[in-house]
């Protein structure tokens, strides 16, 4: 398990790396761009694996924690201050460094919350929201929590929809770029921003977070919180019987995975410099909860396989108009005929040493 | 005053047609314990092929045809989806209805197109009125709560007196015993499919005149319904009818307090409250909730 564990993440960074140069040799580095924005997407979809396929515990809103993310560290880097540069808390969060000075595309002064503390509100927020949210609808169990979790969605698209602050229907643009890595010490600077110059890096950054995230991910299900999760996906009593703190593990990976939400949405936000309402949209949490199926929902490799491809030819546009049907159209066809994902069918294909059964159809 | 009656009447209006997707989801809860997520889109397939259809038929008949093919939609979907699976999950169950909620919808959308479509008043048009002394309500208002009421009405006396009725009682009572008896469930489950398109439809019919229709409208009508079938105590009818109209009411004040954008919100809330506080119902009770399977 363990050595299985490395060996897959080595070929992973092999083949970002492989990749690349590919793309480099054949001159069709404009797919960096679809390639640097699925990795996010996945990112998103593997914190949902955890809560689904490991803990058993559906959420249909979970674009919602992605907007929270992505549209308070749009909002924040964005919204000019500098009307109010001399209230007293201004002044003190401009001595703490979290305000940034910066100019706009007709050269006129900005004063804006810096990337940095935007984000770290962005995921912070969206973790006390699951926080809190948490308590009372982890309680609930199948066609509840479903529902409880599409209702939580439905809020936050009214709610950036209809919000002047989050700029209604038309979302947030001109969001800066974000510095993560200041440059020192002969080392370059990392920013994270759709400029074209930072194509390369921005790769890299992105690929880099998927790993290290999917890297915690698969330590989290091989230890003793995996396995209680496990046990919780089993029967939520049996584990309870066995000393299990159910509530508690439903809490924690609900939170973790808003937090792989939100960060996503912070990122993708800085780096497409724009977010609008349809990030925020039922459809969206409704594409998540399919890849995590498509992926086999308790196989986390399955998972990240199957949310990056697919979202990668879905960016790439080869579903035309028809996109959300196709991912409609996966959804229930991996739930009919193969509901442990597709990758398992071949394999489940050799077990039954036979005809396969109505999945060869599939 | 009169102000509050008109609200009083727009509330009860739209709470009757939430009472309606209610008793859509109750009807195949029943039967198959499933909350058929696609129900608002049975609502909204109903209001697009009425419209469609005013093309070649007079406005009755195409109310009536439009009902019809949704029926025949729901059973369709019954039959090549959900009646050969043995025993899925209720995971599994949510997913496929989701799943094919989406594809309802984009088919609707690659159909009909991003417009906002209405069927015409039934009686007179947009500015006719009837006076109640100083009360002015549309005609259209009285049409939705008359059909809404006979439907409920019928539907009742559908379950308690026809045999088919009470055989799909029986099926939802206890499948066991009902296949003892020889009643074929598989059959009940997809009348119920049908039974709860063709009411969706019906309402969708209705209620187009007043609420529009369009590609994407079923979420919502599906989320407030689900508010309602729980408000209610999950599978009863009659509580359904009353939860209905509380939350129509709930919300049609509520546009004098909040910004119209946020209404939904307001009955989404009201469902998170309730799922967390009393999921078995306004009306229910939670030692008869426990034996139940969500």
């Amino acid at each position: 398990m363990k050595s299985g564990k490395y060996r897959f993440m080595a070929i992973l960074i092999i083949l970002v790396i492989a990749v690349h140069g590919l793309t480099r040799l054949t001159g069709t580095q404009y797919y960096l761009t679809q390639l640097t924005m699925s990795a996010y997407y996945a990112m998103v979809v593997i914190g949902l694996a955890v809560l689904m396929g490991y803990a058993g515990q559906i959420s249909i809103g979970h674009a919602g924690f992605f907007a929270i993310g992505g549209y308070l560290s749009g909002a924040l880097t964005t919204h000019n201050l500098l009307p109010f540069r001399e209230t007293p808390v201004l002044v003190l969060l401009e001595r703490l460094h979290i305000l940034q000075t910066g100019q706009d595309l007709y050269g006129e002064q900005l004063l804006t919350v810096a990337p940095w503390a935007a984000c770290l509100c962005g995921v912070l927020t969206a973790a006390l929201i699951a926080l809190v949210l948490g308590v009372p609808v982890l309680k609930l169990k199948g066609h509840y929590l479903a529902m409880a979790t599409l209702g939580f969605g439905i809020i936050i698209f009214q709610i950036v929809m209809a919000t002047e602050y989050f700029g209604e229907a038309d979302g947030i643009s001109e969001v800066p770029g974000f510095v993560v890595f200041p440059g020192i010490a002969g080392m370059g600077r990392l920013v994270v921003s759709g400029d074209f110059s930072l194509r390369v890096q921005n790769y890299y950054i992105a690929w880099g977070m998927l790993i290290i995230g999917m890297y915690l991910l698969l330590n989290l299900i091989d230890s003793r919180v995996g396995r209680a999760l496990r046990a919780i996906h089993g029967s939520e009593e049996a584990a309870a019987a066995i000393g299990v703190d159910t509530a508690r593990f439903k809490l924690q990976v609900f939170v973790l995975s808003a937090v792989y939400a939100s960060l996503a949405g912070v990122f993708l936000t800085h780096y497409n410099g724009s977010i609008g309402p349809s990030e925020a949209s039922i459809i969206k949490s409704v594409r998540y909860v399919a890849l995590v199926a498509v992926g086999g929902m308790a196989n986390l490799w399955g998972v990240l396989i199957m949310g990056f491809s697919l979202t990668f030819l879905s960016l790439r546009g080869i579903f035309g108009t028809y996109d959300d049907a196709v991912f409609g159209t996966i959804l229930i066809l991996v739930m009919l005929f193969a509901p442990d994902g597709i990758l398992s069918i071949r394999a489940r294909g050799w077990l039954k040493s036979g005809t396969g059964g109505p999945v060869d159809h599939a | 005053m009169d102000l509050f009656i008109q609200y009083l009447v727009a509330g009860v209006t739209y709470g009757i047609m939430y009472a309606i997707v209610a008793i859509g989801f109750n009807i195949i809860y029943n039967t198959t314990g499933i909350i058929n997520f696609a129900q608002g889109e049975f609502v909204m397939l109903g209001g697009m092929t009425a419209i469609s259809l005013l093309e070649y038929l007079p406005l009755p008949l195409a109310i009536a045809a439009a009902v019809l093919i949704t029926m025949l939609i729901g059973a369709l979907i019954e039959m090549v989806f959900i009646r050969w699976l043995d025993s899925p999950s209720v995971l599994r169950m949510i997913i496929i209805t989701i799943g094919l909620s989406i594809l309802i919808r984009e088919v609707a959308l690659h159909i009909w197109g991003e417009n906002i479509r209405s069927l015409p008043y039934f009686y007179g048009d947009e500015v006719t009125t009837v006076s109640f002394g100083p009360v002015r309500l549309s005609p259209q208002v009285l049409w939705v709560i008359g059909i809404c009421t006979v439907m409920v009405a019928c539907l009742s006396l559908f379950f308690k007196v026809t045999p088919l009725g009470r055989e799909m009682r029986a099926c939802s009572a206890n499948r066991t015993a009902a296949i003892l008896c020889g009643i074929n469930t598989r059959n009940m489950v997809t009348f119920s499919f049908m039974l709860s398109a063709g009411i969706g439809a019906l309402a969708g019919c209705v209620m187009s005149p007043i609420t529009y229709t369009q590609y994407d409208s079923g979420t919502s009508l599906a989320i407030k319904g689900f508010t309602v079938a729980i408000l209610g105590g999950l599978g009863n009818s009659v509580g359904a009818v009353a939860a209905g109209i509380l939350l129509g009411i709930i919300e049609a004040f509520s546009v004098s307090v909040l910004p119209l954008a946020y209404q939904d919100v307001i009955s989404i809330t009201i469902l998170l409250l309730i799922l967390f506080w009393r999921p078995y119902g306004l009306f229910g009770s939670s030692a008869a909730a426990r034996l139940k399977e969500f």
